[in-house]
């Protein structure tokens, strides 16, 4: 990966001169500075970010973002439940990739049993499948939002177009649009519904379509490319010290994909590019989201082809693992067998009995990586679990970039950084 | 029962015609403002692959006449909204501002001519056959921004206020730029009447003025967006940074004054556009005044039927592109424009004092 130094101006330099500690005149010449509150209910906060900026006219000097509005407790939640019954929380993470939440927390929880690496390979394809899909549904909605904050209201019902095409595919593999709890500890909830396949394929074939149509609108369009080039400018240092990741920290130079530097599931197998910006402004955020989706396209389209059993899965591929202590064994068989039907009972009222121990997963996840840290005693209950939100830490580099920008650009990089405070509050 | 009116002496007749005139323009003209919001709504839904607004009819009925009865509807809703007054606003300015927004973009319209006369010739269509009709126009439209202004600081609040200081500067440099982008115009027609500006252009599409002077007609169509606070240039609204702007406070009729305001302006603007620009009134082919009724109505018809193309391009550039920001638009204004302009001034000027003496 060939980088390239640009020459910027620094946006520190639109700030005014710092008033002379002698000079009480000088200050009193540079006037009074207006405390402003954004949010937490305010049209670009997408959610309820708050953010007191202190503004010289319209310059920021000082940003302090402020979270919390929706804590939930989910951390404290999980450990009261077995770890199943925490599936559904985390759709409600990063609520625009429910399914890939699914998979990151399922994979977790497998890690502490040891199973990850020998999933079912229909399982992992699937388990692909979800995350790839999620991310361009989350990735597509970023974009449209961050256009609309810039005033290009039209991206983000083009992209709306795609994403309710992503929602129809989830209703008919999970039943559920949104709330999507499609994993389970070692599998899925169930296998691909029949003819899935060739709607996912017809999607694939439109989505693109629609890229280069937003393309068009965006990527050469002056007024856009004026407001997002050489704003909100994030160094490669600066973002590794700030503990970026996912598409904001590629789009800073640096090449660090959990898919490709720790891979999990079947990302080995598969074939696809690294986006990276050089920069890290604005711009490149969105263009690195923007060949993202393409990467992810690229992706699905590769797991169509290599699935195992194919589509219909006619050779009875599992897509569970094969131990009836981690797994609900088929409800025939509970029915009829004494052995499921004892497993089927400690599962449901016990959970899967893990060891003690403790493990961090990270997963890459359209937000960047999302991290589940479990602290076992044994038993079904995690004694600690600690969600490592992508959200939450990109957000926390506010302060350092926004002072020197105007309040107009604010809006731009809060677009371009993409955060969903579903995952950032928790 | 008509027939008498001739008779009349000439001040009785002037004061009948110009009352009918005004009524008329207001009447329609206002009736243009709630087409134009719908259309604005349908054209979007156009461009966003999405419907739009085409249910509403008459009521009880399923007589849905293309959606139009959303005129209405938008209306009555606007008028049975609750009218919130904040108790920390500055009350008489609040009060006032919606009102000094909304006048001055019906002021404009009175000079222009919307056509040429219903066949009797001491009649023209235009409400004030001003001779210095352009400068009444800029000196009118400078008025607007005291409402949007006025609404910033009485609100007392901090997104209205910004809206405010942001609309003063972008409206003042930008009529700067407009008003120094018509003079070529006028240095080739020779006169600052609006009806003479038509009579110049009245030979035919070759004889249209945008094809002299279509730098002009650049900087003024975008001043013109600028001016009606219009996406790319809707600063001082910006609902994703300001949330409204300087509306942010109002509700109901005070905002719906707000609103066709800004409809009223843009209606202004484009019968400028096509008045300065498109011939105003002639048809493509040319004409010279009407002689019957119909042929004047006809005229009538060509300057609607221009104006709403103009009325389209509006909607259709707000919903394409994204907004400028604010230094952004100042840099556009005063580095680009005006420089733009009066060179457009000198070269205009040389070509007419060459050729045309």
């Amino acid at each position: 990966m060939a980088t390239q130094t640009i020459e910027f101006k620094e946006p520190a330099a639109r700030l005014p001169a710092p008033a002379h500690p002698e000079g009480e005149d000088l200050r009193e010449m540079q006037g009074e500075k207006m405390v402003l509150n954004i949010g937490p209910s305010h049209p670009s906060t997408h959610g309820v970010l708050r953010v007191l900026i202190e503004l010289d006219g319209e310059t920021i000097t000082k940003a302090v973002p402020d979270v919390g509005y929706l804590h939930r407790g989910d951390e404290k939640i999980a450990e009261n439940m077995t770890y199943t019954q925490f599936i559904p929380y985390t759709d409600r993470l990063d609520y625009l990739a429910p399914l890939a939440n699914n998979v990151a927390y399922a994979l977790a929880v497998e890690k502490l049993l040891g199973i990850d690496r020998n999933l079912p390979p229909r399982c992992q394809y699937i388990r692909v499948i979800c995350c790839e899909m999620a991310r361009i549904s989350a990735h597509l909605l970023g974009l449209g939002a961050f256009a609309m904050d810039v005033g290009a209201m039209t991206v983000f019902l083009h992209t709306f177009t795609e994403r309710e095409k992503i929602y129809n595919l989830c209703e008919s593999l999970t039943g559920a649009r949104f709330t999507t709890s499609y994993t389970r500890i070692g599998g899925l909830s169930r296998d691909l519904p029949p003819g899935w396949i060739d709607q996912l394929r017809k999607f694939l074939s439109e989505v693109i379509v629609n890229l280069n149509e937003t393309e068009t609108l965006l990527t050469r369009n002056r007024i856009f490319v004026d407001r997002t080039r050489d704003v909100g400018i994030i160094s490669r240092a600066l973002a590794i010290d700030y503990a970026l990741s996912g598409p904001n920290l590629r789009a800073s130079g640096i090449e660090y994909d959990v898919r490709k530097a720790n891979p999990y599931l079947c990302y080995r197998d598969l074939e696809f590019d690294v986006a990276v910006g050089s920069v890290g402004d604005c711009y490149d955020r969105y263009l690195v989201r923007m060949e993202e989706m393409r990467q992810s396209v690229r992706i699905l389209h590769q797991c169509i082809q290599k699935l195992p059993g194919g589509p219909d899965n006619r050779v009875g591929e599992p897509v569970n693992v094969a131990d009836g202590k981690t797994v609900l064994p088929p409800k025939q068989k509970v029915m009829t067998h004494m052995e499921e039907l004892i497993h089927q009972f400690m599962l449901v009222t016990q959970g899967v009995n893990a060891p003690a121990g403790e493990i961090y997963f990270g997963a890459e996840n359209p937000k960047g990586e999302l991290g589940f840290y479990i602290n076992s005693r044994g038993g079904g209950t995690p004694h600690r679990l600690k969600i490592r939100a992508p959200s939450f830490v990109n957000l926390g580099i506010l302060p350092a970039i926004l002072p020197g920008h105007m309040m107009s650009d604010m809006v731009a990089i809060l677009g371009s950084i993409d955060f969903v405070m579903g995952e950032c509050d928790r | 029962m008509f027939e008498s009116i001739q008779y009349w002496d000439p001040a009785a007749q002037f004061v009948l015609f110009s009352a009918l005139k005004i009524l008329v323009v207001f009447g329609v003209t206002m009736g243009f403002v709630s087409l134009a919001v719908v259309a604005e709504r349908r054209v979007s839904a156009w461009i966003q692959d999405r419907v739009g607004p085409n249910r509403v009819g008459i009521p009880f009925t399923n007589i849905r006449f293309l959606g139009l009865g959303q005129m209405l509807a938008d209306g009555l809703k606007f008028l049975l909204k609750e009218d919130f007054t904040p108790n920390y606003v500055r009350t008489v300015y609040f009060w006032l501002a919606p009102a000094i927004t909304m006048i001055p973009a019906f002021l404009t319209l009175a000079v222009i001519p919307f056509g040429s006369t219903l066949g009797n010739s001491s009649n023209r269509m235009v409400i004030a056959d001003l001779n210095v009709g352009i400068l009444y126009t800029f000196g009118i439209v400078s008025l607007g921004v005291y409402g949007i202004v006025l609404a910033g600081y009485a609100a007392n609040s901090k997104y209205p206020f910004l809206g405010g200081i942001r609309s003063s500067a972008q409206m003042i440099s930008y009529e700067i730029a407009m008003g120094l982008s018509v003079i070529p115009i006028f240095l080739l027609v020779g006169s600052l009447n609006l009806g003479d500006v038509v009579g110049y252009q009245s030979g035919g599409l070759h004889t249209w003025l945008v094809w002299k002077q279509p730098l002009a007609f650049f900087i003024f169509l975008i001043a013109a967006f600028a001016e009606t606070n219009r996406l790319p240039f809707d600063m001082p609204e910006s609902e994703t940074e300001l949330v409204g702007g300087y509306h942010t406070e109002y509700s109901s009729m005070k905002f719906a004054l707000f609103f066709l305001g800004e409809y009223a302006n843009m209606i202004a603007s484009c019968s400028m556009m096509v008045t300065l620009f498109f011939g105003g009134w002639t048809p493509p082919w040319g004409a010279s005044a009407a002689t019957t009724l119909w042929a004047g109505l006809g005229h009538v018809a060509w300057f609607l039927a221009k104006m709403i193309a103009m009325m389209l391009l509006f909607i259709w550039v707000r919903w394409m592109l994204p907004r400028f920001r604010y230094d952004q638009l100042m840099d556009l204004g005063w580095r680009r424009f005006i420089p733009m302009a009066l060179f457009n001034i000198l070269v205009t000027a040389f070509v007419v004092a060459l050729w045309q003496r």
